[in-house]
């Protein structure tokens, strides 16, 4: 297939842009309205998603924006960058039918669009319960957790290491599904529940963990992965070998414009972020841009759609390619494989999954798996250190933005528990808990039952 | 190759005859001769003129018409509150004459209304003659705005008035004579019996129904108003269809005025709209929302799909069919209280959304359930508890994937009817009772 002939400027407009009134209209009429629909059951946060599709039926985008915001409060950042496919749009019963699934993703963007154009949060604060919870990182699994802990009348202060709070969300989400600004703007608007935010601080350097354990009564640990694997081949350290995670947060940094052109790009990876690295480049105006991944096509983990969209972009995908040495005397020249084979390139994205923070969990003392995951209780999000709770990549080894999203949510309600053990949550509460894990579908005897 | 079937699908209402059965109603879109010599070329079989009146015309208001949209779906519901002809009563007579000379075969109908006095009747009538209309209608429906003057419905809604009116008309009047009935009446059979005393040699039904569009809750304003404010219109579209449906059948079955023509109308959008009304008893039908919304060129989809389902049918000629359904319209008494139906999913083609599975259990018959082991979704029917009401079939999404299968009990049919004059003995338990 040809290269993408897309000018820069043009290939990074939204893939899925928004729905006009009478789109959204016609779409959420499609909708069955299933009883105990598997959508909500297939959406890690739960979303009733049938209702609020009702809800932009009955034209009350604002009352539709509610419900999803309840079950996520990422829900306007999550309608762009969900892997739909494979999680409520996938469950649709419409395909049982052999026809399109309704578009979720679309209409919960119309609906949260409307909410964050009225500007408030269709929540509050509850009333002062004289606790501090201390979240360590304002990605989506900390904003959440904030979001939630607020609501249950916490003090929340995050500490972010970077300038911006969001996270990936911010710096590493691929431009045409979501830009740095609306990241941004979303975690303005949760945080107008009342949240004390630090950013440009790192806890464990710059705030000590001994200060956080003191003068906070419950932490949230919501750091994410750390940086990209190395791969342990010469020539890594090469003019022109970044990775992906860099390389994407450049690109969104000026809008494609701060890049180093590329005549040929390898990418290294089979995974969603290889993909994301791999269009990202082509839309930076690389001619040449190739995928390498080192086993099969069966093993690539990218989901297909990511991969249908990069051969579109015009990405050559290569498997069973296993480099062995980045060529250079300068810069980079070139990627050689085991199979003796080459591929000329300037510039090589590295894009194998990233390390864990052991240092902080060290710091914290909190148990691991052995590749480095904080252990957890699973109902409650609680670490091996008491009044220390865990969610997001740092548990999952790197899921969707969604899944930090319950998480955050789950660890929310776990802390509230452990604080006030026997006591009730405050009024208001009850519907967001509810979805933690699933509403209860209400149980019907037929007749001949009763 | 057998030569195929050509339908003749001309039909003769009352006496006015046209070259198919579809009529342009008494509206909008029979405003002018120009308007009307189009929708002819199209191939309309008649047109009933709006209405005329005496002169001065009346003066109309800004805006008129209102929607009801549902789903996906523009003009489900649609209402109107403006009056008749606005233009003088000469302009309207010159182009009946000018129509007809064009267009011999098609039918012309001129829709009249004017005070309840017997010289203002006489006058119009003859006038209309002369002008050579096919036949006249006479507008005893309209609910808005000349109601109020003691017009339109105002007539309609009193039987004694129908009556007279239509006898002043008949007295002078040398061609037939359509009544148009309101539904804004408790049993329209009162006024179309009225209208045969009087002399009619046809109704036609119905009119439109009084009805307020909508407001519009942020404004809390008419949703369709005359500078914020609005009067009842009258209501018509697809909306309406049953509506008008059980009024044709029940003049077509009742005795004192079955086989009095009938001019159908109300919600008549694609031609089975029409051959539905046709098989209750009307040998004519008129069209109007339809048209507003897509324009005349729809009759070519009318003809063409009337024509098909004749030939299908193997009808050739629209008598052939023309109220054969009305006996199949019964009092609630004489349905069969030992007939049992029940519901039957398709496994291989239910998608699993469970909305008969809710529907069913809030709301009906509690007879669905669903094995829930191993993941499953699909429900099935527990056919002991089922009553047959159909509410299922109606709900389920997939087409064919819900039926409705009957269930021999081997008991011998027995009617309310039957069952009261026996003293209520011979019923044998059809459904569970619990």
């Amino acid at each position: 297939m040809a290269p993408s002939k897309k000018t820069p400027v043009d290939a990074f407009a939204e893939l899925k842009g928004p729905m006009t009134r009478e789109e959204a209209r016609i779409e959420s009429s499609r909708c069955l309205y299933c009883y105990d629909a598997p959508c909500v059951t297939a959406c890690p946060t739960h979303i009733d998603v049938p209702r609020f599709i009702r809800q932009i039926a009955a034209a009350d985008p604002l009352g539709s924006a509610e419900t999803i915001l309840e079950a996520n409060a990422l829900g306007h950042s999550c309608a762009r960058v969900c892997p739909v496919e494979v999680l409520c749009e996938g469950a649709c019963v419409y395909h049982d039918w052999q026809e399109k699934p309704i578009q979720i993703a679309r209409l919960q963007r119309h609906a949260t669009d409307a909410a964050y154009a009225e500007g408030e949060p269709p929540f509050e604060a509850g009333p002062d319960n004289g606790k501090r919870v201390a979240i360590v990182g304002a990605g989506p699994s900390g904003a959440s957790c904030a979001v939630y802990l607020r609501r249950l009348g916490f003090q929340v202060t995050l500490f972010e290491k970077r300038k911006l709070p969001g996270g990936l969300n911010t710096y590493g989400v691929a431009e045409y599904k979501m830009d740095q600004p609306t990241a941004v703007a979303e975690m303005k608007f949760l945080f107008k529940i009342g949240c004390s935010v630090v950013t440009g601080k790192e806890v464990g350097k710059d705030v000590p963990v001994a200060d956080l354990r003191s003068d906070f009564d419950a932490v949230f640990v919501g750091i994410g992965l750390s940086d990209t694997r190395s791969l342990g081949i010469p020539g890594e350290d090469l003019p022109g070998v970044v990775d992906a995670l860099s390389f994407i947060e450049r690109v969104k940094a000026k809008g494609g414009k701060g890049v180093p052109k590329s005549a040929c790009t390898v990418v290294i990876g089979g995974g969603n972020t290889a993909i994301d690295g791999a269009t990202q480049s082509v839309r930076t105006g690389t001619a040449k841009v190739v995928m390498a991944y080192r086993r099969g096509p069966e093993d690539l983990s990218a989901y297909d759609f990511e991969l249908e969209h990069a051969r579109k972009d015009g990405v050559q995908i290569v498997t069973n390619a296993v480099p062995v040495r980045i060529l250079g005397k300068k810069k980079v020249e070139g990627v050689e494989f085991k199979d003796k084979t080459r591929i000329a390139c300037d510039r090589v994205i590295k894009a194998i999954g990233q390390t864990k923070h052991f240092s902080l969990a060290k710091a914290f003392g909190l148990a691991q798996h052995e590749d480095g995951r904080l252990k957890v209780n699973a109902a409650t999000l609680a670490t091996s250190k008491h009044t220390v709770f865990a969610g997001g990549d740092a548990i999952n080894g790197g899921k969707e933005v969604v899944n930090a999203a319950a998480d955050g949510k789950r660890a929310a309600w776990g802390i509230f528990r452990e604080l006030f053990p026997n006591k009730p949550a405050p009024a208001g509460n009850e519907y967001w808990i509810s979805t933690i894990d699933g509403r209860k579908v209400a149980p019907i005897t037929p007749r001949s039952h009763s | 190759m057998k030569p195929r079937l050509k339908p003749d699908l001309s039909v003769d209402c009352a006496g006015i005859k046209s070259p198919n059965p579809f009529w342009l109603a008494s509206a909008p879109p029979t405003n002018s001769g120009a308007q009307i010599m189009r929708a002819f070329e199209y191939g309309w079989g008649g047109a009933v003129w709006k209405t005329l009146g005496q002169d001065p015309p009346v003066v109309n208001v800004s805006s008129r018409y209102g929607s009801m949209d549902l789903g996906g779906q523009k003009l489900a519901g649609f209402n109107n509150i403006e009056l008749i002809t606005d233009r003088p009563l000469e302009t309207n007579l010159k182009e009946i004459y000018e129509v007809k000379k064009r267009f011999g075969d098609r039918a012309v109908i001129a829709s009249l209304m004017v005070p309840c006095e017997k010289q203002a009747w006489h006058e119009i009538t003859k006038k209309v003659i002369d002008a050579g209309s096919d036949g006249i209608e006479l507008n005893f429906g309209c609910p808005h705005g000349m109601s109020e003057r003691g017009m339109g419905a105002a007539v309609g809604q009193v039987p004694e008035y129908v009556k007279m009116v239509t006898e002043f008309v008949k007295e002078v009047s040398s061609i037939p004579v359509l009544v148009k009935l309101t539904p804004n009446v408790a049993d329209v059979r009162f006024a179309a019996r009225a209208a045969k005393q009087g002399g009619a040699d046809g109704v036609s039904l119905i009119n439109t129904i009084n009805s307020i569009m909508g407001i519009d809750v942020e404004t809390m304003i008419p949703k369709f108003s005359v500078e914020g404010k609005i009067s009842h219109g009258g209501y018509c579209g697809p909306a309406v269809k049953p509506i008008a449906l059980n009024m044709v059948s029940q003049i077509a079955t009742d005795p004192e005025t079955a086989g009095l023509p009938i001019s159908g109308i109300g919600g008549i959008s694609i031609w089975s709209d029409a051959v539905e009304f046709m098989l209750l008893g009307s040998s004519s039908v008129q069209l109007c929302t339809a048209v507003m919304h897509h324009g005349y060129r729809i009759i070519e989809d009318l003809n063409a799909g009337l024509e098909g389902w004749m030939r299908r049918q193997k009808f050739a000629k629209t008598t052939d069919f023309i109220g054969k359904t009305a006996p199949r319209i019964v009092d609630w008494k004489k349905l069969n209280l030992h007939y049992k139906s029940v519901a039957s999913i398709d496994p291989a083609k239910c998608i699993s959304c469970d909305v008969c599975y809710v529907s069913c259990n809030d709301t009906t018959h509690q007879c669905i359930d669903i094995d829930r082991r191993k993941g499953n979704r699909k429900p099935h029917v527990l056919q002991d508890d089922c009553v047959g009401c159909n509410l299922c079939s109606l709900v389920c999404p997939v087409d064919g994937c819900i039926t409705m299968k009957p269930v021999d009990t081997g008991l011998k049919p027995l009617t309310w009817e039957e069952y009261t004059k026996n003293g209520m003995k011979g019923y044998g338990e059809v459904y569970r009772r619990h």
